[in-house]
């Protein structure tokens, strides 16, 4: 009796299956651009810091109708050093933002703006940022990130083969530089909630990399002695075994930050909703892609280097009789993907399949 | 948890789970709390973050204590708000902590102004002392409150009447204070004559000074120390007339709490002066100590307000001072902290001052709720179609999820005082996707294990071992993030860490005593058991040497 077999169904038996491996250099390629646009983004433009991190002052008037020619005008009455930034904020609020005002200074603007616009004082949203407190955050934000990464470096390097944590720490300051040039080359402002937001998901798509690995090291364990998948090859076959899990998970992390993104854009227009998840969905974006096209590829560089995995893919090149090993197992002939999953379960459960699935 | 004790009893999680409810629920109703505690950021109010610095021209380190001591003396201005759910507390770890003022629905100004004076300890002579409130003088306030009752003058506290009242010592073995200790003396014969030569102006003042008014205890510095003024003490049961500073907080070089070795006496304080200290503390002690009650009592005054007014038995004129009365060790320590406290008084810098309107706060709510509801939905709606009748295991443990988490945080709520963010929000919400995903490694285990040609049955266990320990991983790298996010917040985000390790606990709770057996439970059903194609079971069996064999029962 036959079915129709799913998508999900002919990755696992890699019927379907992408060349995540093979085309490494490709996918090199590509991360390399993005880095060097990172670095260029960062050096040349620069983070666009909130007043948390430079120290300022913010005013928001909840007012409908209140234009930004009123607001400088009335901030020119209020007389503080500084060009202020104004801008509107959805349809009905303007913000006005400043360096750092005395509190005198400060007092006298929420003045200003109370009498000008006929609001209430305590309807105008103030957020006044000392100097010293902004470099006090800027210093703690750098110490998070630095105690983050050892961390996780530390859990990686017990949870893992050392090589599968050298891979998965490399791919992790790949998202982290890549995340960081792209808010240099937009311009998005950074703020404590950015910080907070890309910590998270640094964990999170770490953790991406840990499922794909963990099937990695399932499929390759015994690999050496047999002949039939190069380390290359039973690797690419774990990223599609766990592609679907991949997609399921990054959709269902998505669909939150994306609703809070909507959310936070499309309601109150700026603020720490929006800011913790544009962050969020820069970095799942950046770290799923890491996990699938960066993390593993470089796993299985390192590892086709060793002398047992050279001779490994000798004897697979030599049984496929085809020059080229380390595409065995996604492209080649019958028996390269039936080898498939973990041999401990005896021959009964080995998946075999039909013959010349070769899709290409 | 072994895998077999789940597998022939998912019942028993099931009853586990409901106890946790039961629990949950009944802490709730035992303390009657209804409601989730929103912070500021959802309600609209001021909150400033200070940040300690030794004030200047002071050397020396920002210790623990002196935080400590700060706390509380702001807390002392901010209660003379009468605002109800102001908070004080100090935030981060060590000395490089920072002092976290909330008030609801207050204006930041008037909130900035209250904490923005660096609060001074000064030594001045009692020159006269009553009860809270002059009590002829039938004003408005004479609707007696308790604390209107008149307390005995130097008494630290108006509620232990029985209690001797305090006095200095030399501590120099001569003097034997024990013998001398008399029961409270209360001066108030002596009072009108006083306040008469204190002066008319000052002798106004203190018959219009009602200490049981909030702001009457404020405190907040702005005594001159060259000036006598009139003041209440901390806790608003007495009144005082003082004179001008004899000594300086910042002459005081040592203050510690100890216990009388003999073990006739209780705890006392134990007080170093400076040089000049010693030099003052002696003329004052030997000008006051044959003078009448109350002038022979001097006021150890802290932020504008008294924090006790010990007698003065004999001259101490060797730099080294001791208060005794019949203290507790607490109220030792406190008073040593005080004194301590006044030699180095701490100045703050304001670190970040935010005022949320009540409308923006109402907006941002109404956000994180949208947002929280909407990712649900569509979380819900995309394992539905991708799991089909297996995505309802999903909603009904999301929604389970969603119970815990929000009884959890009632129970917060009223125990430890956990306030509900709009960062602890957004936290849940990023949370649904890490929750959802455990289910997403489990289903999809399942279906790999139906792959390799295993019964329904025998696919559940064995799936879930495997699965067991990716989810066991994937939780712990969030509780690595939710724990040092909390331990390094930046800005008011600890909300944000709290709520990611509060759900990813939830996760767990969930994930072992609600899917797993249910999954469990539903193996047996046979519109799974026989992966019917809406069960979202119906991944094909990959079998040697045939081709596609759909999944039955019996196969394994």
């Amino acid at each position: 009796m036959s079915a129709k077999l799913s998508f999900g169904d002919r990755l696992y038996r890699g019927e379907k299956s992408f060349n995540f491996i093979e085309n490494r250099r490709r996918w090199y390629a590509l991360s390399a651009f993005l880095i060097i646009t990172s670095s260029l983004a960062l050096g040349i433009q620069g983070l666009h810091l909130g007043i948390e991190f430079k120290g300022g002052s913010e005013f928001i008037v909840n007012k409908a109708g209140v234009t930004v020619p009123d607001a400088r005008s009335a901030m020119e009455k209020a007389n503080v050093p500084g060009d202020p930034i104004i801008q509107t904020i959805g349809s009905d609020k303007v913000r006005i933002q400043t360096g750092v005002l005395t509190s005198v200074e400060s007092a006298r603007v929420a003045d200003v703006l109370s009498s000008t616009f006929t609001v209430p004082k305590n309807e105008i949203d103030t957020r006044l940022v000392g100097p010293s407190w902004g470099k006090e955050i800027t210093r703690k934000a750098i110490t998070a990130l630095v105690v983050f990464l050892f961390a996780i470096i530390i859990f990686l390097s017990i949870a893992f083969e050392p090589k599968m944590a050298i891979s998965a720490i490399i791919a992790l300051f790949h998202d982290v530089w890549i995340t960081v040039g792209i808010y240099a080359l937009i311009g998005f402002e950074v703020t404590p909630s950015t910080v907070i937001g890309f910590l998270t998901i640094l964990g999170y798509s770490l953790y991406d990399t840990v499922v794909v690995f963990d099937k990695v090291r399932e499929n390759t364990r015994g690999i050496a002695g047999g002949s039939r998948l190069t380390y290359s090859g039973a690797a690419n076959l774990a990223v599609n075994q766990t592609l679907i899990r991949s997609i399921n998970t990054s959709i269902v992390a998505l669909l939150p930050v994306g609703s809070i993104l909507f959310i936070g854009t499309g309601v109150l227009g700026a603020g720490p909703l929006k800011d913790l998840s544009l962050a969020l969905f820069i970095g799942l974006a950046v770290g799923t892609y890491s996990s699938i096209f960066v993390a593993t590829p470089f796993l299985a560089a390192m590892r086709e280097r060793e002398p047992a995995m050279k001779a490994l893919a000798k004897r697979v090149s030599v049984r496929s009789g085809k020059g080229d090993a380390v595409s065995g197992a996604t492209t080649a002939g019958s028996q390269s993907t039936a080898a498939t999953v973990t041999g401990e379960r005896g021959p009964r459960n080995q998946p075999k399949r039909k013959k010349a699935t070769k899709r290409k | 948890m072994s895998t077999t004790s789940s597998t022939s009893r998912p019942g028993r999680s099931l009853i586990a789970l409901l106890l946790i409810l039961v629990a949950l629920g009944g802490s709730i109703f035992i303390q009657g709390a209804t409601q989730v505690r929103l912070g500021l950021d959802l309600r609209g109010g001021t909150s400033v973050v200070l940040q300690p610095r030794i004030s200047a021209g002071q050397e020396g380190k920002v210790t623990n204590e002196a935080i400590d001591q700060a706390v509380s003396i702001i807390r002392q201005r901010v209660n003379s708000l009468g605002v109800a759910e102001s908070e004080v507390v100090a935030q981060g770890s060590g000395t490089n902590r920072q002092i976290l003022i909330s008030v609801p629905g207050e204006s930041g100004e008037r909130v900035v102004e209250l904490v923005g004076q660096t609060a001074e300890l000064r030594f001045r002579q009692v020159l006269a002392t009553g009860g809270a409130v002059d009590a002829p003088a039938p004003a408005a306030s004479t609707s007696a409150t308790p604390a209107a009752t008149p307390a005995p003058s130097g008494s630290t506290s108006g509620s232990k009447l029985s209690k001797s009242a305090p006095y200095f010592a030399d501590p120099a073995p001569i003097v034997t204070p024990k013998a001398t200790t008399p029961a409270s003396t209360p001066a108030t014969d002596a009072q009108a004559q006083a306040v008469t030569a204190a002066g008319e102006l000052l002798s106004q003042e203190f018959a219009a000074l009602d200490c049981t008014k909030e702001e009457s205890t404020r405190g907040g510095g702005g005594d001159s120390p060259d000036l006598p003024f009139v003041t209440c003490d901390r806790d608003g049961t007495a009144r005082y007339v003082l004179g001008p500073a004899e000594v300086l907080g910042t002459q005081v070089k040592k203050a510690t709490a100890a216990i009388d070795q003999q073990g006739s006496g209780g705890w006392y304080v134990l007080l170093d002066f400076n040089k000049e200290g010693t030099t003052k503390f002696g003329a004052v002690t030997q000008r006051v100590v044959s003078l009448a009650a109350p002038q022979n009592q001097v006021a150890i005054v802290l932020d504008g307000l008294v924090v006790s007014a010990p007698r003065i038995i004999s001259a101490i004129t060797g730099g080294s001072a001791q208060i005794t009365g019949d203290f507790t060790q607490q109220e030792a320590s406190d008073l040593a902290n005080v004194l301590k406290y006044g030699s180095l008084p701490l100045a703050f810098d304001r670190g970040e001052v935010q005022q949320v309107s009540p409308t923006l706060g109402t907006d941002q709510l109404r956000a994180g709720l949208l947002a929280g509801g909407l990712g649900l939905i569509l979380v819900i709606l995309y394992s539905l179609f991708y799991y089909r009748a297996l995505g309802l295991v999903t909603v009904g443990s999301l929604g389970l999820a969603a119970l815990l988490l929000y009884l959890t945080v009632v129970v917060l709520g009223e125990n430890i005082g956990f306030t509900l963010t709009l960062a602890g929000i957004a936290g849940a919400i990023v949370a649904i996707g890490i929750t959802a995903d455990s289910f997403i490694i489990y289903f999809e285990r399942l279906r790999d294990e139906i792959r390799e040609g295993r019964s329904l049955r025998s696919a559940v266990e064995n799936g879930w071992v495997r699965a067991r320990r990716t989810i066991i991983i994937s939780d712990v790298v969030s509780m690595i993030a939710a724990v040092l996010l909390y331990i390094f917040a930046i800005g008011n985000v600890r909300g944000f860490a709290f709520a990611l390790g509060l759900t990813t606990v939830i996760d767990l709770i969930v994930v072992f005593l609600f899917t797993k057996p249910i999954i469990t439970l539903l193996a047996n059903v046979p519109f799974f058991r026989d992966g019917n194609p809406l069960s979202g079971l119906d991944a094909h069996k990959v079998v040697r040497g045939t081709t596609v064999v759909k999944n039955e029962k019996g196969s394994n």
